[in-house]
């Protein structure tokens, strides 16, 4: 497999897999607005990853569904931060906002590769992304804004911060540690990145609920 | 603490903006994203108008204690009447429609 096509997969896995984490609070956020609000960005994600896999496809001679559905566990190329089961809002929001901030500094450089069907492709999803963005820096604003708040976030954004490192390569981490601490007015702790490809235990429990009805139905059933 | 914001959406360029419904949000920056999210996300606008309810000066009382039907249009065709009193002030080409009528 090219670079190319692991770097496709790589971000489309990121995207199918936060999209299936945030949609799990449809029906459940804290409030109707939010509910929209939030199911819609995870539609969105998903949409993103769905455009990653039809590029990867075409080199690998397959379908967007058959990479989303029909690899197993192991083979998913995503972050652990998106994999983690995270049913709690400031744990949701956290995770958000570092997932957004990495994909910014992913997508600045995409959007500057010399491969044209790259940077469109990442110029298209960062228009969306400016509002995921918008989204989530609110919510930032919103916890920065009270004692509570912050101390939910800062305690949320400690834990994940070794997964939300892993979501980028060793060069762009630095960037990802300036933003951070810039925005929350304190130092991040020097700890070893959790990189990609290091599987945590909820992914297995993700994909089975994810594919489970596509493996119930004879393969090439249309739906 | 939330408030509430009246949403209006439009729904081609140069149409009337409409009631779309209302959110709820902490400040007007969370209703923003919530209105673009709930009657934006579709194409079904190309804007929207966000309002704070308590912005909103509703009107509700109107008195007719004298029952002035004559105020009221219905059932009563002002068309020849208008072209009649348009004729008589020389504003008959200033008419809407006059350029099609000539």
């Amino acid at each position: 497999m090219s670079n190319r096509t692991d770097l496709l997969l790589s971000i489309a896995d990121d995207e199918l897999i936060l999209g299936w984490r945030n949609s799990e609070w449809t029906g459940i956020a804290p409030f109707l607005e939010e509910d929209l609000a939030f199911s819609s960005i995870a539609q969105n994600e998903i949409g993103h990853a769905r455009a990653l896999y039809e590029l990867a496809a075409v080199e690998l001679g397959t379908t967007a569904d058959e990479l989303a559905f029909d690899r197993s566990p192991d083979e998913y190329r995503c972050a652990p931060l998106v994999e983690l089961r995270r049913l709690e809002w400031a744990r949701t929001i956290a995770r958000h906002w570092l997932y957004e901030t990495a994909d910014e500094i992913r997508l600045a450089e995409l959007k500057a590769s010399d491969d044209p069907e790259i940077a469109g492709i990442a110029a298209k999803m960062d228009r969306e992304e400016v509002y995921h963005r918008m989204h989530a820096e609110m919510w930032i604003d919103r916890l920065l804004s009270t004692d509570d708040g912050r101390s939910r976030l800062n305690e949320a954004v400690d834990e994940l911060w070794p997964c939300a490192l892993g979501v980028l390569d060793d060069d762009l981490r630095p960037e990802l540690r300036r933003r951070a601490e810039e925005r929350l007015g304190r130092g991040l702790s020097e700890v070893e990145a959790v990189p990609r490809g290091v599987h945590q235990a909820e992914l297995a429990e993700l994909w089975e609920e994810m594919t489970m009805v596509r493996r119930s139905a004879p393969p090439g059933s249309q739906w | 603490m939330t408030h509430v914001y009246e949403v209006f959406r439009q729904e081609r360029k140069g149409q009337p903006f409409q009631h779309a419904g209302s959110v709820v949000a902490p400040d007007e920056r969370f209703a923003e994203i919530y209105a673009r999210e709930q009657y934006g996300r579709r194409q079904e606008s190309v804007a929207l108008w966000l309002v704070a309810r308590a912005a909103v000066r509703e009107i509700d009382e109107f008195p007719d204690e004298f029952d002035l039907k004559y105020r009221r249009v219905d059932g009563y065709s002002i068309k020849a009447r208008l072209r009649e009193a348009r004729e008589r002030a020389g504003t008959l080409d200033m008419a809407p429609g006059a350029t099609d009528a000539a």
